[in-house]
């Protein structure tokens, strides 16, 4: 993806009224709810030549380690590490999020994992079907390894075209890896597991199952892919309008005082409602960037040069991650249009 | 003749061009014979810098800088360097503006060109390089995958949008057609060949020949002259002889 980022240009003024009109459009829709920005924390120093992702477990609150990933897009640079992982030392077993991109990180993170913890791993869960959220679920073979029912059937479907396009983004970090769906499906639930009590709950729009985990002992929410931070959200699997709901959700499990601490697996772990408002406003200016683009007439190729607000500017995996967005979703709000009655008749 | 390769040799394998690739000359003998053609900042080819999706990339061209040389733009030639199939389409503008946004299947990361003739027959030649991971145009579509194709084909949708760019009237128009590359296995070539806006006088406003990299239901943007014109039709066929005949309302 770095030769795309390279060939970017932003637009030539070039005597055209689009990227302009656009603008103005994005400032005035921009005013509400403008998120904060969250200290994005420096990332670890993978080592291609012996494939080391340098993983180390952050200790964010009595129990619990967050394993971050890079601020980034996937690329060989950075090992294809951007996906925080973690786990919980629950006194009644280790409770692991997230496997990582690759059977290499699986096999590194329950190493980094065995050296802090002595407990046993009680199970390995999957907040949703994405690659990154199993690809290292090789390493963790002899335990139970679970995810929500439509998750684990999404990775059995898509698993083949996931390790296709990592192995063609990141090489030779993938070395071994093969597409290894969580075994067990998990219901909604609340875990007693020693003294903690941790919720599992199935919202939805980030994916059409989208695993959310409430350390009530400790108020730590592991988000999942409903919440992004100080990068741009990916949306292959999105329904804006559930995902918005569920941010909504979200806020107000936070500002309950039920949550202390958000462990987005995207973007820097933080407090408050920063997370979920850089989210809902991304997803807002883009369902309306298209919509209203689209009722103006403009072509795919057109809305893809629109320049992001200012205070999207400094979220990573710019511009590809628009780009993705708007390659998949654009088109149908162009063919909704055209279907749609003529403007003014 | 018995000079030819020597001489060949000598040249520059890649005919001049700015991007440096060695199918350049063929692909531009394959488009325009053996006329000459320059290469021309007024030719504006623009692709996404990375198809993210190899099926549907989106081009737009513009020739408005060629209005004024040589009489004006005469034809508009789009062709892929690296495609197993390179022609891509033909525009001849007549009465509307001479741009075109419309989207192509990619089969690898390419140079992708126009190539614009003005009245006086002179080339000027556009470029413009597109990231792909591949795969356009070697795997079915999705009506042709979920079989829906035949029950759509040939449908039409039409709509103006006044004013996108200053004092024009935008056409977008949407043709139903699966568009087979004849490059999966057993889906020969099915592809749209013809599509020519009429007037209710019989006047043609533009003319557009059709290849095999069109995206599947091609839509294709234009843009015309602000005035409503009556009995506007768009018509055209595809390689099986199927007719396609709708109303386009002003």
């Amino acid at each position: 993806m770095s030769a795309a980022k390279d060939r970017f240009r932003s637009p030539q003024g070039g005597g055209t009224p689009f990227g302009r009109l656009l603008l103005c459009a994005a400032l005035a829709l921009g005013g509400a709810a403008q998120a904060q920005t969250i200290a994005v924390p420096p990332p670890s120093t993978p080592d291609a030549a012996t494939f080391n992702y340098d993983l180390r477990p952050r200790q964010i609150v009595e129990g619990t380690w967050v394993i971050e990933g890079a601020v980034q897009d996937f690329s060989r640079a950075n090992g294809c590490n951007i996906i925080n992982t973690a786990f919980i030392a629950t006194g009644a077993g280790v409770v692991v999020i997230n496997t990582g991109p690759s059977r290499l990180y699986g096999e590194q993170q329950r190493r980094a994992i065995e050296r802090i913890s002595r407990e046993p791993v009680q199970r390995v869960l999957s907040l949703n079907l994405h690659p990154d959220y199993f690809f290292g679920n090789q390493a963790w073979a002899d335990r139970p390894t679970q995810a929500l029912p439509g998750s684990i059937a999404g990775m059995q479907a898509e698993g083949g075209a996931y390790a296709d396009n990592l192995y063609r983004l990141c090489g030779d970090w993938m070395r071994g890896t093969e597409s290894t769906p969580a075994r067990e499906p998990v219901p909604p639930q609340t875990l007693q597991l020693g003294q903690r009590r941790l919720e599992l709950m199935r919202l939805q729009g980030h994916t059409a199952d989208d695993l959310v985990l409430l350390d009530h002992h400790t108020g730590v929410l592991f988000a999942g892919g409903l919440v992004f931070a100080e990068r741009v959200p990916t949306t292959p699997h999105a329904d804006f309008e559930r995902w918005l709901a569920s941010l909504d959700v979200l806020e107000q499990l936070i500002t309950s005082g039920r949550v202390k601490t958000v462990v987005p697996s995207h973007g820097p772990v933080h407090s408050g409602l920063a997370g979920v408002q850089q989210t809902r406003d991304w997803l807002r200016w883009l369902t309306v960037l298209m919509q209203t683009s689209a009722e103006r007439g403009l072509d795919l190729g057109e809305v893809l040069r629109t320049p992001v607000p200012e205070r999207f500017a400094r979220w990573a995996a710019q511009p590809a991650e628009l780009h993705r967005s708007l390659s998949q979703w654009y088109p149908r709000y162009e063919q909704r249009t055209l279907a749609g009655p003529a403007p003014g008749r | 003749m018995a000079c030819g390769p020597l001489a060949f040799a000598q040249d520059d394998p890649t005919g001049g061009d700015p991007l440096g690739s060695m199918q350049y000359p063929s692909l531009r003998e394959q488009t325009i014979g053996k006329a000459a053609a320059k290469f021309s900042d007024a030719v504006v080819i623009k692709g996404p810098a990375f198809a993210d999706d190899a099926m549907n990339v989106p081009l737009l061209v513009d020739a408005r800088g060629l209005s004024a040389v040589g009489g004006g733009v005469a034809h508009i030639r789009v062709a892929v360097d690296r495609n197993p199939v390179r022609q891509v389409l033909d525009f001849e503008p007549l009465r509307a503006l001479p741009m075109l946004a419309f989207r192509i299947r990619m089969e690898q990361a390419s140079p992708v060109r126009a190539f614009v003739q003005t009245q006086d027959g002179q080339w000027h030649v556009g470029s413009t390089w597109v990231q792909a991971a591949g795969g356009g145009c070697t795997v079915p579509g999705a009506t042709r995958a979920d079989g829906s194709w035949s029950q759509t084909l040939g449908q039409v949708q039409a709509r103006f949008f006044n004013n996108v760019l200053e004092g024009s009237r935008r056409l977008r128009v949407r043709v139903m057609h699966p568009m087979d590359t004849g490059l999966v296995a057993g889906i020969p070539a099915f592809y749209i060949e013809e599509l020519q806006l009429v007037d209710g006088a019989g006047q043609v406003w533009w003319r557009l020949a059709l290849h095999e990299p069109v995206s599947e239901n091609p839509l294709i943007t234009f843009e015309l002259p602000p005035q409503a014109v009556s009995g506007l039709r768009l018509v055209g066929r595809d390689n099986n002889g199927n007719r396609i005949d709708a109303e386009v309302g002003g």
